[in-house]
């Protein structure tokens, strides 16, 4: 039986391969991002983990806020005092990964919003650096610097040139000593650039600090006891930690950002898997139906239900072995796509793990055997007198009267999850878990009553084919609805990706206008000034303030300080805005107060209405706020505002005058400019002529600013349209399988077409016909499906002001694609179908 | 039409099959058909039984039911003195598998296995192993030898019946069915395959059954029953292809 079950996939290998496909895809994208995300990993811990294997224990500030302007730092002095802990053999202050920008000459940073490291390296001591030199000397002294080698080619930069560099304050000029790398990993476009620690402690605006001592204990002192030896030295601003635990924290607070890519990338993954159990379920149920005979003489000859079960499920396993197989090796292929795609990550060698391979193979052999599951049940239901009935067809299942019902109640299911995921109000995870639940429940309730919508949907959906296709157009209505249920079932997998794209498509569409409205409220003013989008920097320097303010012209400019603090136990954004001016640049919405608060602020505090609500402060109400230097104050509410879908800014909004005194080294994140005529070309170059000593800023009119701001939602589209392009492209797959086996079945009858006078052009016209009717049965499940799941969203969503907006030539444009989707499918089975000699098709049994 | 008011009872020394008080239905009300009608009957011993009959008559309802494919409404069969009719799938597996062998009139052989693999699946689905003599003696029986190794997609239409008869005797079946074997064939091969099976009957014992509406095919029968409208009408032993003739244009004219 098992060689039965092996051979008849021999014989079939076309509409096994064609079945292969439909799952290849997606586990081709698991296996690809267990790759990707594995190589990615490798290659940060290989960066970030270097630096500490020299050290036993490591002293750094503690970090209070995350996502702070500064990062915590230790005062220089602490060095001295370490070395005379007994068990210390050595100790060095220094500053890793720092952000510091490199300035070409044409005044611009360098970088395409790669990470921007600097280094400063102690001169006496260089083995807590995780540079290596390539050529030239270390830099030694002010004015000295050694930069990436690869940036050095890129930017055409040699030993001995000049560069500038630039920390939070001003562009320093250097001469170049030296090219450095990190030995084993490939920066990308991260830039690189070391100093003389010294050197360094100035550019940052750190002296007399640094941000870690690395600290190298005698060998008989274990790292962690060293460590306690060390504690009572500190301050409470001030931690250790042995360099092992510090390593594996830096990993952590980098590869956190992977594991969110990795789960996003397996989603995507995950839907082109579910669409391709769609079309595995659909061909083997085919595959099996066309077998009803063979299966039946199986039964004649003894075969029992088990065997034929076991025949079947042989079949999708073998199947789903394949395919994993092959999706690894797809996997590698996509993996190039992405590292290509994603040019800014460091890179190291390829990670091919394991677990890589065992996850894909479980997963596309588990997922198969699933799909193939349903078919084989059925097959085992097969009488063996069906093998010598004519025309045999598969029997029912033993529950399909109930199939309606049953459909219903995964429907209401799947709405209730959504909806209880959605309203759930909390984390990410309790509302996307039951939401992608509820959605996939949804797609398979759907597919489950979408055989009884096929014969009402060929009606409408069939009406261009009958006036437009003559007798074959009218032929291929008629096919369409012969097999409800697998016209359904392949319309079905199509649905799910366009729905998916309908879904995206409203989303963002609600998102773009909300955006587009929300900013347009906001920002008065003619510019705004932001940073630059080759840095990847959120704040920029407070000095770009006073250098606008002095271009002729301009009337008002208003600065907005930013940071990150602590406040109530949590992390909020804090802004220093100046009372005088803001009122003119920036459009309150008052909850409780007015633009008379702005102007004698003092040590008042404007809070965002519902986090004062969900931390029980109203109108008077004091609270402390902690900036990341450790320094406290307290505020007192003075006014709350609503909050926005889109703010400009958030959070806490304070006296700039507070703000300054409060936080270290204080940035703007945001200044709004007007003019005394309004944007005009010349006001826009005279503005960006100031701005040049900062490098790193760019000054928009604030139309153009909004629209730079709906672009970046644009391309965040475009990546999931190109990820949910996959599963339509499985889809495909399965709408070419289903039209070859109709083709395979209907031999006979296309031999009687051709024999009464149907040419080879008409048949493939009426197999194009089908294919299409097919698709837009897809597509007319597929846009209320998305548009639904998009305003369950949007209205769940809408007190945060995300508005629902129909993007109506997007989703004509998506039903255009799904006839395309139907034409390309018909290609080949069209094909096959005229290719069949008539005197043949007419005899074939 | 007083045959029908007396149906024929047929008793014999030895029945390896024996059905009595067989009666089928299809559907319901006024719109019932009545397939079968009471029908007893004894399948000999190492016999050619062939069931004739005009179509629509009953015939391969008769032997789907004596066969287990299909159940009686009413009556019982039984095969080597075991009840058949009320057994459930499982036990109807084991019954096809160690005494019931088919030949089918579309042969049903399986396109991907070779000659040889489409003998022994029988023995193959039922995890046996083959006795390689029994396997050879088949081979040359059926005169496939030189060709064992065909996919039936190289075999021509008599070649391919050959094969499945072989597929049907490879289990020693008690009881050997044969749906119309011929009726897919010219004359020709008809003949070849007729006398195959006469042969397995003569040499190797072989009960068998064979339903047939070809007069030729009915007169190689060491007896045969003539159904009509779902009763057992007429038997005849030992008869000319025009005594068949005449016997089922009496059967048939009625």
């Amino acid at each position: 039986m098992i060689a039965v079950a092996l051979k008849g996939l021999l014989g079939r290998k076309t509409r096994a391969i064609l079945t292969a496909l439909a799952i290849v895809l997606g586990t081709g994208m698991v296996s690809a991002t267990f790759i990707f995300t594995d190589t990615l990993n490798h290659a940060f811990s290989g960066v970030f983990s270097k630096p500490y294997e020299q050290a036993s224990v490591v002293v750094s500030g503690k970090q209070i806020v995350t996502g702070a302007a500064n990062t915590p730092s230790v005062p220089a002095s602490l060095v001295a005092r370490i070395k005379k802990v007994p068990g210390v053999e050595a100790a060095s202050g220094g500053f890793l990964f720092a952000t510091v920008k490199l300035v070409g000459a044409n005044g611009k940073a360098i970088g395409n919003g790669g990470p921007q490291f600097g280094f400063g390296v102690d001169p006496a001591d260089k083995r807590f650096t995780p540079l290596a030199l390539t050529s030239g000397r270390w830099p030694s002294g002010p004015g000295e610097i050694a930069i990436g080698a690869v940036t050095a080619a890129k930017e055409h930069f040699a030993v001995g040139d000049t560069i500038g560099a630039k920390g939070t304050g001003h562009v320093h000029h250097y001469t170049i000593t030296g090219l450095a790398e990190i030995p084993g990993v490939s920066s990308g476009s991260a830039t690189l650039a070391a100093f003389d620690v010294r050197t360094a402690q100035v550019l940052l605006d750190k002296q007399g600090r640094y941000d870690s001592i690395a600290v190298v204990g005698s060998p008989d002192v274990t790292p962690r006891a060293l460590a306690a030896r060390i504690r009572p030295l500190l301050s409470e601003a001030e931690t250790v930690r042995t360099s092992a635990a510090e390593a594996a924290s830096v990993n952590k607070s980098v590869t956190g950002g992977i594991s969110g890519f990795k789960y996003i990338l397996l989603a995507f993954a995950g839907i082109a898997l579910f669409v391709g159990a769609f079309v595995i379920f659909n061909t083997i149920s085919m595959t099996v139906a066309q077998r009803t005979r063979e299966l039946a003489t199986l039964r004649t000859l003894g075969a029992s239900r088990r065997q034929v079960l076991r025949s079947v499920l042989l079949e999708s396993a073998v199947i789903g072995a394949l395919a994993s197989l092959f999706g690894l090796v797809l996997g590698l292929g996509l993996f190039k796509a992405l590292e290509t795609l994603f040019t800014g990550l460091p890179q190291a060698g390829t990670v091919f793990s394991a677990q890589t391979v065992v996850v894909t193979i479980v997963l596309g052999t588990g997922i198969t055997l699933l799909a193939g599951l349903f078919p084989a049940l059925r097959a085992t239901r097969v009488p063996p007198i069906a093998a010598v009935r004519e025309g045999a067809e598969l029997p029912v299942g033993r529950f399909h009267r109930y199939k309606p019902y049953v459909a219903g109640a995964v429907i209401a299911v799947a709405v209730f999850a959504i909806a209880a995921g959605v309203l759930s109000g909390g984390g990410a995870k309790s509302v996307l878990v039951p939401a992608a639940g509820g959605m996939l429940l949804l797609f398979i309730g759907v597919a489950m009553i979408s055989s009884s919508l096929v014969a009402p949907l060929i009606r409408v959906v069939g009406a261009p084919a009958r006036r437009l296709g003559g007798s074959m157009g009218r032929l291929a209505s008629a096919n369409s609805g012969r097999n409800p249920a697998r016209t359904a079932a392949t319309a079905a997998a199509l649905m799910i990706g366009l729905a998916l794209v309908t879904f995206v498509a409203v989303l963002a569409s609600g998102l773009e206008s909300s955006t587009k409205g929300d900013l347009t409220r906001q920002v008065k003013s003619d510019y705004i000034v932001v940073p630059d989008t080759s840095t990847s920097a959120t704040y920029f320097d407070a000095a770009t303030g006073p250098a606008l303010a002095s271009v002729a012209d301009v009337t008002s400019v208003s600065a907005v300080r930013s940071d990150k603090a602590r406040a109530l136990g949590s992390t909020v954004s804090v802004n220093g805005i100046d009372g005088a001016t803001i009122a003119g640049v920036y459009r309150f919405a008052w909850k409780d107060g007015s633009d008379a608060v702005l102007t004698d602020l003092g040590n008042g505090a404007i809070v965002d209405s519902k986090w004062a609500k969900t931390r029980k402060l109203s109108v008077g109400s004091p609270f402390q706020v902690q900036a990341s230097n450790g320094t406290k104050r307290t505020f007192v509410v003075r006014a709350t505002y609503h909050p926005k879908f889109q703010a400009v800014f958030g959070g806490i909004l304070v006296d700039r005058s507070h703000f300054d005194r409060m936080f270290p080294n204080p940035q703007n994140g945001y200044v709004f400019v007007n003019v005394a005529s309004g944007a005009s070309p010349a006001a826009t170059a005279a503005l960006a002529k100031s701005l040049r000593p900062f490098s790193d800023v760019t000054v928009q009119s604030t139309p153009g600013w909004i629209k730079t701001q709906l672009n970046d939602i644009q391309t965040t589209l475009d990546v999931f349209y190109a990820f949910l392009a996959l599963s339509v492209i499985v889809s495909l797959f399965g709408m070419v399988n289903t039209l070859v086996l109709s083709v395979f079945e209907r031999t006979r009858e296309i031999g009687m077409l051709r024999a009464v006078g149907v040419s080879r052009r008409q048949l493939r016209r009426m197999i194009r016909h089908e294919s299409i009717i097919t698709a837009l049965i897809g597509a007319a499940l597929a846009l209320p499906l998305g548009i639904f799941l998009a305003a369950i969203l949007t209205r769940a969503m809408s007190s945060q002001g995300l508005s629902f907006h129909l993007p109506l030539t997007q989703l004509v444009y998506f039903a255009w694609v799904a006839v395309v989707a139907g034409v390309w499918a018909a290609v080949l089975p069209a094909r096959r179908a005229a290719r069949l000699n008539v005197l043949q098709a007419l005899q074939y049994e | 039409m007083s045959l029908l008011e007396a149906p024929v009872r047929v008793r014999t020394a030895h029945a390896v099959v024996a059905a009595s008080g067989l009666s089928r239905q299809y559907g319901e009300g006024d719109t019932t058909v009545h397939a079968l009608r009471n029908v007893s009957i004894e399948i000999e011993e190492a016999r050619l039984t062939a069931i004739m009959g005009p179509s629509g008559s009953g015939k391969s309802t008769l032997m789907h039911i004596l066969a287990g494919l299909d159940k009686p409404s009413e009556g019982s069969v039984t095969i080597d003195g075991v009840e058949i009719t009320g057994m459930n799938d499982k036990q109807l597996t084991r019954l096809r598998r160690e005494h019931i062998g088919f030949v089918f009139q579309f042969f049903n052989l399986l396109p991907m296995l070779t000659a040889e693999e489409n003998i022994l699946l029988p023995l193959s689905i039922a995890g046996e192993k083959p006795e390689r003599e029994w396997l050879q003696e088949l081979l040359d029986t059926v005169g496939i030898n030189g060709r064992r190794k065909h996919r039936p997609s190289e075999l021509s239409g008599g070649q391919q019946q050959r094969v499945s008869i072989a597929r049907a005797l490879i289990s020693k079946p008690s009881v050997l069915f044969a749906d119309e074997p011929t009726g897919n064939l010219d004359s020709n091969t008809s003949k070849d395959v007729l006398a195959l099976l006469r042969h397995s009957v003569e040499e190797l014992g072989q009960t068998t059954v064979m339903v047939t509406h070809d007069a030729s095919a009915a007169a190689l029968a060491d007896r045969i029953l003539f159904l009509a409208d779902g009763q057992i009408v007429k038997e005849v032993h030992g008869s000319t292809a025009a005594e068949v003739l005449a016997a089922m244009q009496e059967v048939s004219g009625r």
